[in-house]
């Protein structure tokens, strides 16, 4: 740019004293550099490629589109007037059941959680292959969907509101081990170091200097978690790992609709009943 | 003689109150009374624990010989999590815009907070249960089960994003007499931008994730072969599919890293492979 700079223009009027300076090069202002466009570019192409892709190899059958007004209207005739009284029959325990699969599944998780995040925390284990190793289990244990978890549970334990527990704790420990694990390495250092300078063992700088600090994010994550596993547990049953799920199965393989129609209002009752519990007890306890 | 200061402090900072004491025992009496609902009891385990073995021994070594059925899955499963997200994400953002209480009337945002409510309700399997009835078995119904799930997540985090903006440069943009959609276009979505990317790569990573699940009710995709071959006792397909499961979500994670790091980090290509992508996931995102 410099040998092509344009020459300067004259300056109007008599020799003024402030000498004219060299004009800059008139360049427009971008927001982003060409490399950083050529990223996001990449991305645009990719997204698109992938869409084209998939809606020309996905397989779907249109005959079976243009009816589906009709076969949801069908469905909602099936389904009204619902068997209410089913609910007494059989949906109620199995409901409590998976409240009970939520709720252990999510205390098992956070027992087992706890040494996995404090494992994971590089502030208080600063050892990088014992940190990279917690990590592995984290992922681990979050890659893998609660259902397969229950698929393996049912094969181990076989069928029934046990391997719904741990398929649930054990998919859990990922989310609540992660979380946690943030949190012990966001604590501030003072009152530790604090502790530490008076002589404290390693138990009292956890329960006076890190607990304190991180009971909020605890119970916070605990609550969180446990909104999403009353959601998770009501369908591990279609696995055979228990609560309200088997109920549903056994409805749909018989085209009881008026039975899925009970099952789905009360999974549906439960999941708003959890959300409303989990915002009640944030907004008084934390 | 100790100062007078000190007596005006509690004895002890740390001591609990009388109501942590009653939950605690309240939480102790809950496990023991459910885990006699749940029927858990040590002899179990220990059956479980010889089954645990045998099953271990047969899921070892992961059998890939059926690769072509697998493959046939997997890519199923990639389509529908693609076009579930596209689609998802494209009906969100303008049912989560007229959610937004602090931009619409309350006329217009109450009927959009149902419908995410609604769309949030139910498990994707659940919903995919519905839509292989009404289009029957295959993968059209694990797609709109997972655009249903999709608007609910991302339209309820694009409200709360959009209720949090700051009012200012909405108001100013208004006061130079722009339209609604300049508005928008200007003061709303610029501030929102990157928590959009955030959701928006988080939710293709929970279709990913969910759409190898669909196929356990028939919806298409790769869980239909995995049901399949553990109802035959085939574990050591079951570990195969497994394996393949969990590479391609780990993939599917680095690569929306890598679009976060791009769009919020203004990462070049370059920069991607230079420093891994390292970005923090956004806090409590995590709910497939």
């Amino acid at each position: 740019m410099a040998g092509a700079a344009p020459p300067a223009p004259v300056s109007a009027g008599p020799a003024s004293t402030p000498p004219p300076r060299a004009p800059v090069a008139e360049r427009p202002w971008h927001r982003f550099s060409p490399a950083q466009r050529l990223a996001r570019f990449a991305v645009y192409l990719v997204i698109v490629a992938a869409i084209v892709l998939s809606i020309r190899a996905v397989e779907v059958i249109p005959e079976f589109l243009y009816d589906a007004p009709e076969q949801m209207v069908d469905l909602l005739t099936r389904m009204w007037p619902a068997d209410w009284g089913h609910y007494r029959e059989a949906v109620h325990d199995a409901l409590i059941e998976t409240i009970h699969i939520a709720t252990l599944g999510t205390l098992l998780a956070l027992i087992l959680a706890m040494p996995v995040g404090i494992l994971a925390a590089h502030n208080l284990v600063p050892s990088t292959p014992v940190n990279f190793a917690a990590k592995l289990i984290l992922v681990s244990s979050r890659s893998v969907n609660s259902l397969v978890w229950a698929l393996l549970f049912v094969g181990i334990f076989g069928p029934g509101a046990l391997a719904g527990t741990l398929a649930i704790a054990f998919r859990s420990i990922g989310f609540v081990g992660k979380l946690f694990g943030e949190a012990l390495e966001e604590a501030q250092q003072g009152p530790i170091e604090a502790l530490a300078a008076a002589g404290a063992p390693w138990m009292s700088r956890m329960t006076f200097g890190y607990w304190p600090q991180v009971k909020p994010a605890f119970w916070s994550i605990a609550l969180f978690r446990w909104d999403i596993n009353v959601r998770e547990s009501a369908v591990l049953g279609l696995v055979g790992a228990g609560g309200i799920g088997m109920v549903l199965d056994s409805a749909l393989n018989l085209f009881q609709w008026n039975r899925v129609a009970v099952v789905l209002t009360a999974i549906f009752a439960v999941v708003i009943a959890a959300e409303i519990i989990v915002t009640q007890v944030r907004k008084r306890v934390i | 003689m100790n100062p007078p200061a000190t007596a005006s402090l509690p004895a002890d900072p740390f001591r609990r109150g009388p109501w942590s004491r009653v939950a605690a025992i309240a939480l102790v009496l809950y496990v023991i009374y459910a885990c006699a609902q749940l029927e858990v009891s040590w002899a179990r385990v220990q059956t479980g624990l010889v089954n645990a073995a045998h099953f271990l021994d047969r899921l070892i070594p992961p059998n890939f010989s059926r690769w072509e059925l697998l493959a046939k899955g997997l890519k199923e499963s990639l389509e529908i999590a693609v076009l579930a997200s596209a689609l998802g994400i494209v009906l969100a953002l303008p049912i989560g815009l007229t959610a937004a209480r602090n931009l619409m009337p309350a006329w217009a945002s109450w009927p959009a907070r149902m419908i995410i409510v609604a769309a949030r309700s139910f498990h994707p399997v659940i919903v995919a249960i519905l839509f292989v009835k009404a289009v029957g078995f295959g993968a059209l119904a694990g797609i709109l089960a997972l655009t249903l799930a999709s608007i609910g997540f991302i339209g309820k985090l694009f409200t709360e994003a959009i209720e949090e903006i700051s009012l200012k440069q909405v108001e100013a943009i208004r006061a130079t007499g722009a339209s609604f959609a300049s508005v928008l276009a200007y003061g709303v979505l610029p501030q929102v931008f990157s928590r959009f990317i955030g959701f928006a790569t988080y939710q293709l990573d929970s279709n990913l994730r969910n759409s190898t699940m669909v196929g356990i009710v028939g919806a298409g995709g790769v869980g239909g072969t995995l049901f399949a071959a553990f109802q035959r006792f085939d574990y050591d397909f079951v570990c195969a599919i497994l394996i393949s499961i969990i590479t391609l979500i780990m993939i599917g994670e680095v690569l929306a890293t890598g679009v976060r790091a791009i769009f919020i980090g203004n990462a070049t290509l370059r920069d991607l492979f230079r420093r891994g992508g390292a970005l923090p996931h956004e806090r409590y995102l995590e709910d497939d």
